[in-house]
């Protein structure tokens, strides 16, 4: 409480020392950075040639057999799918219902929203057996399948999320391109490109903000159409767990949950390696904190509704599926994901001491790899329990256990979506330098900024 | 108001379907010449390859005089064999009736089938399952063909129609154009759909027969397939591969626009209606609304018990 009051009442920031703060980590390049990138690179590297050998070999390099027929790739689609959304919670819904205190977060939600929803297409890519005729979607597409409403929604979510991630980003461009006179030549091309010639003229900002605003207001329902679209890809089919009527909202629910989980681990590194602890403060933390139980707790709900009822009737369709969670083989990883990536997590982050950074940050994470696990509870064990009896197969037709190639392409997966946030950092400020000034009650600040 | 719209709409969509045809024309041009190419050195003398004639009839041709013909014509016949595998058979409406009474699990119907459609071991089109419904009642055998359903799931998850539901009830696979995103196996409830994960044991020989939508073969990496109610065998008036194959009268196929049903065993061909109605004939699941064409006949007075067919079976695989 004391050190939060503290962070509150410091003096107003100087304007140079804002610049400054937030410029200053695209100068510096450590050591250990440009070590982090090369490891990213070295595993996309290594998802590429598992790829290959994928390509070659067939599906069958993956273990996926015709029950257990969408696997890892699938499920690590629909966890990024739902990372994607924080985008939309913290950058449109927080910022219109007026809680400005998210500000310096909106930019790095967006990239994590922007990264992961591509890598999500890609992973779909990866799951197809014929990835050269990916054309026939547009050739042949028939609008009853749920696939074609997806790729419309998921393709629309990542235009807007493009939109409103560089709309902001213009005036800091303009200041870089002003302000970062030491950067590489072609950065400072790319600046100049990208900033449209903003001179920070009023007129300029009346649009700009009507802009954002507009965005904000249309990525909302798209946000929750595309993880209502994904939803369906398992709730249109009539199959034990997945036959469920509330797999829109309890997907999206869950997703905003992952979402606030993900973004609080990135604000913790990023506060760590960039020293932004006068920007993402003790506050925001707290804040989010906050949000990440009420997130939880509107899943909590869902998940009650969703293995509790059908857990109470034990339909004759549904026994198989349920007792495999409940007791059986998947047993330990569903209770495992239940208590530590949700229950836990929620009664932890009650206590305000937990959710200063670090308890914060180690109570995300468990939340986020509970997260993943449970798209895989929720993708396999039902493709496991058919209506009919698994006979005549192959043992291996029985079970589901990803391969080395199944691993090393989701990795490769995950590492991109990594490396595209990283690059990013790298050229662009992580807070919007511009809103921060505005609210410190700073008008002007470009001509400020050309005086200097 | 309304005309310019649509009218804007419908060039492009066949603006799309040209530049398709123009795209899958290329390739399969492409791939033909290519494989003529090889043809030329490997083609043994012998091998038969069936054809369509211009008036509709089968004919048996030399591979080796195969390769004479020119690419036009193999994509000629491509394009013959996709239009009427998606029309279907005029005036048709196929059926199958099971008996599971007589099922004693010989499973010729499974080798007839594997070896119609070149699958590998593992593979069921057709797949008789041991079932017992609760643990009193008695246990029994189940083929378990596609069920054709009238309102199928797996067709309306396609997202580019590679399956598709014909107006004679088959509904097929066309493994030219599915992506393999293998939505329809999530969305099959019965389990009636596998899927190439490698590629197929083939022969040279037998990757370059022009593709048969109808018998699913050459049978392609990456892509589905499922059992097909053998439509090649229905176009040239013979009962599907399986029933043919039942040494036990399990099998009735037909057509319920006429009727009627044939026992594939005796040969004997009776009313649909009657023998559903006298057996209390039933179909799968019904509650989940998809409206099976497959029949099943109830696995009463079943002529082997259990337990004793079951050693049988154990004893035919050891063997
Ligand atoms: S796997 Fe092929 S047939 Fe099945 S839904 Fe996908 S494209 Fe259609």
């Amino acid at each position: 409480m004391a050190e939060i009051a503290v962070q509150e009442a410091s003096e107003k920031k100087n304007l140079t020392a804002i610049f400054d703060d937030l410029i200053s980590p695209l100068k510096r390049n450590p050591f250990a950075n440009k070590l982090w990138i090369r490891f990213l690179i070295l595993i996309c590297v290594a998802g590429l040639f598992a790829y290959g050998y994928q390509l070659m070999t067939g599906l069958g390099a993956t273990a996926m057999r015709d029950y257990s027929s969408w696997g890892l790739y699938i499920s690590n689609f629909v966890f990024l799918i739902a990372v994607s959304l924080v985008g939309s919670l913290v950058s449109a819904i927080l910022k219109l219902s007026g809680q400005t205190w998210a500000t310096p977060l909106t930019r790095f939600s967006e990239i994590i929203a922007v990264a992961a929803v591509s890598f999500a297409g890609l992973s779909i890519i990866v799951d197809m057996g014929r990835p050269d005729r990916v054309l026939n979607i547009l050739l042949h597409g028939r609008f009853s399948s749920p696939i074609v409403w997806d790729i419309i929604v998921v393709n629309t979510y990542l235009a807007i999320s493009l939109i409103l991630l560089y709309l902001p980003l213009i005036p800091d461009i303009a200041i870089l391109r002003d302000r970062y006179t030491e950067a590489p030549k072609w950065q400072r091309k790319l600046y100049k490109t990208l900033s449209l010639g903003w001179t920070g003229h009023d007129e300029q900002y009346k649009l700009l903000h009507k802009a954002i605003r507009m965005m904000m207001i249309i990525i909302m329902p798209v946000a929750f159409a595309i993880h209502t679209v994904t939803s369906w890809l398992f709730g249109v089919n009539n199959r034990t767990g997945w036959d469920s009527t509330i797999f829109g909202p309890y997907f999206v629910a869950g997703a905003f949950m992952v979402g606030a989980a993900a973004v609080i681990v990135l604000m913790y590194i990023l506060r760590r390696t960039q020293k932004l602890d006068n920007y993402i403060t003790l506050f925001h933390f707290d804040k989010m904190g906050k949000l990440l139980v009420l997130t939880s707790l509107v899943y909590l709900y869902f998940n009650i509704n969703e293995y509790l009822v059908p857990g109470y009737k034990m339909k004759s369709l549904d026994t198989g599926h349920l007792l495999e969670l409940f007791s059986g083989d998947e047993s330990p990883l569903f209770y495992g994901v239940q208590i530590f990536g949700m229950i836990i997590p929620i009664i932890l982050l009650i206590f305000k001491p937990m959710r200063a950074p670090l308890p914060l940050f180690f109570i995300s994470i468990a939340v986020v790899i509970g997260a993943w696990l449970k798209r895989y509870l929720i993708v396999i064990p039902t493709l496991l329990n058919p209506t009919f009896p698994i006979q005549n197969v192959p043992e291996n037709f029985h079970h589901y256990f990803p391969t080395a190639v199944e691993l090393t392409i989701t990795a490769g997966l995950t590492a991109g979506t990594l490396l595209v946030i990283t690059l990013f950092l790298r050229i662009f400020p992580i807070v919007p330098m511009w809103e921060v000034a505005h609210e410190e009650g700073y008008e002007n600040i470009e001509k400020k900024a050309t005086e200097k | 108001m309304n005309t310019p719209i649509e009218k804007n709409k419908n060039p492009r969509r066949d603006f799309l379907k040209i530049l398709g045809l123009a795209v899958g024309a290329a390739g399969t041009v492409g791939g033909a010449s290519l494989l003529n190419s090889c043809t030329n050195e490997t083609g043994e003398p012998g091998e038969k390859v069936k054809l369509l004639t211009q008036d509709g009839k089968l004919v048996e041709v030399d591979a080796k005089s195969m390769t004479l013909a020119s690419d036009v014509e193999n994509e000629e016949l491509l394009t013959e064999y996709q239009k009427r595998g998606r029309e279907g058979i005029p005036g048709k409406k196929w059926v199958m009736v099971i008996d599971l009474a007589r099922c004693q699990n010989a499973r010729k119907c499974m080798a007839a089938c594997n070896s119609a459609h070149e699958l590998r071991p593992e593979m069921h089109h057709i797949n008789v399952l041991e079932m017992q419904n609760s643990e009193d009642t008695a246990p029994y055998y189940m083929p378990k063909p596609c069920y054709h359903c009238d309102n199928p799931p797996c067709t309306k998850v396609c997202p580019v129609n590679a399956t598709f539901k014909r107006k004679d009830g088959i509904v097929l696979i066309d493994n030219e154009r599915c992506i393999g995103c293998r939505f329809c196996i999530a969305a099959c409830p019965y389990s009636a759909r596998m899927f190439n994960w490698f590629a197929p044991d083939l022969t040279e020989e037998q990757k370059q027969r022009t593709y048969d939508i109808e018998l699913n073969v050459p049978q392609k990496k990456g892509t589905i397939t499922k059992c097909l109610f053998s439509a090649d065998r229905l176009r040239v008036g013979k009962l599907p591969y399986c029933v043919s194959a039942c040494p036990n009268g399990v099998y009735y196929f037909g057509d319920k626009n006429e009727d009627s049903v044939t026992n594939g065993t005796s040969g004997e061909t009776v009313r649909f209606s009657d023998l559903i109605r006298d057996n209390a004939g039933y179909t799968m699941h019904e509650e989940f609304g998809t409206k099976p064409q497959v029949f099943y006949l109830p696995a009463k007075d079943r002529r082997v018990p259990f337990e004793q067919a079951k050693k049988q079976t154990e004893n035919n695989e050891n063997a």
